[in-house]
């Protein structure tokens, strides 16, 4: 739903008479004009996918990476305004190494989630983000948040401009049953299908996981795994 | 003549003098204290239970000055009610560890105290963790107070993996005995307290109950 609701779209503590936030839902819309990345969670582990769009040949391959570790065992997929991301990305670091300091272990996932998504409520930022990960107490788990502060656990989300046709593919996949290393060549090949030709150029996947194929750390998808996921993608799109 | 000639018991530091003593065993702890609370040689209460409940699945043991102890415990405890409303159940007993190891090593200096922290949790099942003088240590057993340095021969040799709970009742009871008989600042009655899955089970052995050992 596509409006601009001029007079009462200046400042996120503003609702507009039809009772929406304007500035939350512009939010949204600056994360949808970025590219797609997506989230799968499986039986033991959580697998990111980010499409990384080529704007020039210049660039060195792999900079501006859209997953980042919040800690060894937290990972954080991004779509939306990177500046932001990076901001935002800062302050989970710090809110996970105080909790360790108070406590002297991990933070459980889901605590970490209502602080980001606290902070994200209090603040704007025009970014969605993914966390995931896994460990041996509570499993893996995969939570979104979008601009509005609002959080949700998931078995498969997407982000950015291709999330309604990534979320298609993602329901035809039986994520509870399968493992880590099937799952990434079917991360891989989402990546791939929802990837627009004629719009967008070029194109880097970026793969990465955590889970117990991983000992619970937050990793990129070492280099030969990737290349056999991209190559599975190809196949499959011919 | 002093114009006023208190007595010295009134001057000196109250002091839980004290043995404490806390095991690990499958699926639990058991966490044992005398409860002797002296003022110099004066005995001010032979019935205080030293063993605090910092959270319903973890103890600690107090040793030191009596109020120090209590000073670190009472904070603990109200942290980890804050602490475990916001994590939706029960924390670790790392974490009450971790607690109790801040406060003893910013205030190393300013006080004297060692709390032995132990109980149970999903995670890691029963744990015991030492903090004297502001350190982090899991042990699978722990003494502490003037009475251990009497019992560690005992308890060394009387140790052994994988007792069973009642076998952690016998050794606690019997470690803190001894130490009862040869510590002047440790005596009056056995507090255990059992942490399990279950929840926790409080226990006093009375003076005329306790083991009796050699004894001339």
């Amino acid at each position: 739903m596509c409006s601009i609701g001029i007079g009462y779209d200046l400042s996120a503590s503003t609702f507009s008479p039809d009772g929406r936030v304007f500035q939350v839902e512009y939010a949204m819309k600056a994360v949808e004009n970025s590219s797609t990345a997506i989230g799968i969670r499986c039986k033991d582990g959580i697998i990111f996918g980010v499409e990384m769009l080529v704007l020039s040949k210049l660039y060195e391959e792999g900079s501006n990476k859209r997953m980042l570790n919040i800690d060894r065992h937290v990972g954080m997929a991004v779509a939306g305004l990177l500046a932001d991301v990076r901001s935002l990305a800062e302050s989970a670091r710090e809110e996970v190494s105080n909790f360790r300091s108070n406590y002297g272990h991990d933070i459980p996932l889901k605590h970490l989630l209502d602080r980001v998504a606290m902070y994200v409520h209090a603040y704007m930022f025009g970014c969605s983000f993914m966390l995931g990960s896994y460990d041996e107490d509570d499993g893996a788990q995969l939570y979104m948040v979008d601009p509005s502060g609002v959080s949700y656990g998931y078995w498969g989300c997407a982000i950015g401009k291709a999330k309604q046709a990534a979320k298609t593919e993602i329901e035809k996949l039986q994520m509870k049953d399968m493992a880590c290393r099937e799952l990434v060549r079917e991360v891989a090949k989402i990546i791939y299908i929802v990837h627009d030709e004629v719009k967008d150029k070029a194109f880097e996947l970026e793969l990465s996981w955590v889970g117990e194929v991983t000992n619970g750390r937050h990793e990129f998808v070492p280099r030969d795994i990737k290349e056999e996921a991209e190559k599975y993608a190809k196949e499959s799109l011919e | 003549m002093p114009l006023s000639a208190e007595p010295s018991w009134m001057s000196c530091e109250v002091s839980t003098g004290t043995t404490i003593m806390a095991v690990e065993f499958e699926g639990g702890v058991v966490i044992g204290s005398d409860s002797r609370v002296s003022a110099g040689q004066s005995v001010v209460n032979r019935v205080m239970n030293k063993l605090s409940r910092l959270h319903d699945n973890v103890y600690c043991a107090l040793s030191g000055s009596a109020a120090d102890a209590q000073a670190v415990a009472d904070i603990v405890d109200y942290q980890l009610d804050l602490h475990s409303i916001d994590m939706g159940g029960l924390p670790l007993v790392k974490a009450a560890a971790n607690m109790v190891k801040d406060i003893s090593y910013k205030y190393k200096e300013e006080m004297v105290a060692h709390l032995i922290v132990a109980g149970w949790d999903k995670s890691k099942g029963g744990q015991v963790y030492g903090t004297l003088g502001g350190m982090l240590i899991r042990q699978p057993f722990a003494v502490g107070g003037s009475g251990s340095t009497y019992i560690y021969g005992y308890v060394d040799s009387a140790y052994k993996k994988n007792m069973t709970k009642d076998d952690c009742h016998t050794f606690v009871s019997n470690a803190v005995s001894l130490a009862m008989n040869r510590d002047g600042s440790s005596g009056g009655v056995i507090y255990m307290v059992t942490i399990t899955e279950k929840g926790t089970e409080e226990k006093v052995i009375l003076g005329n109950e306790l083991p009796q050992f050699f004894d001339d």
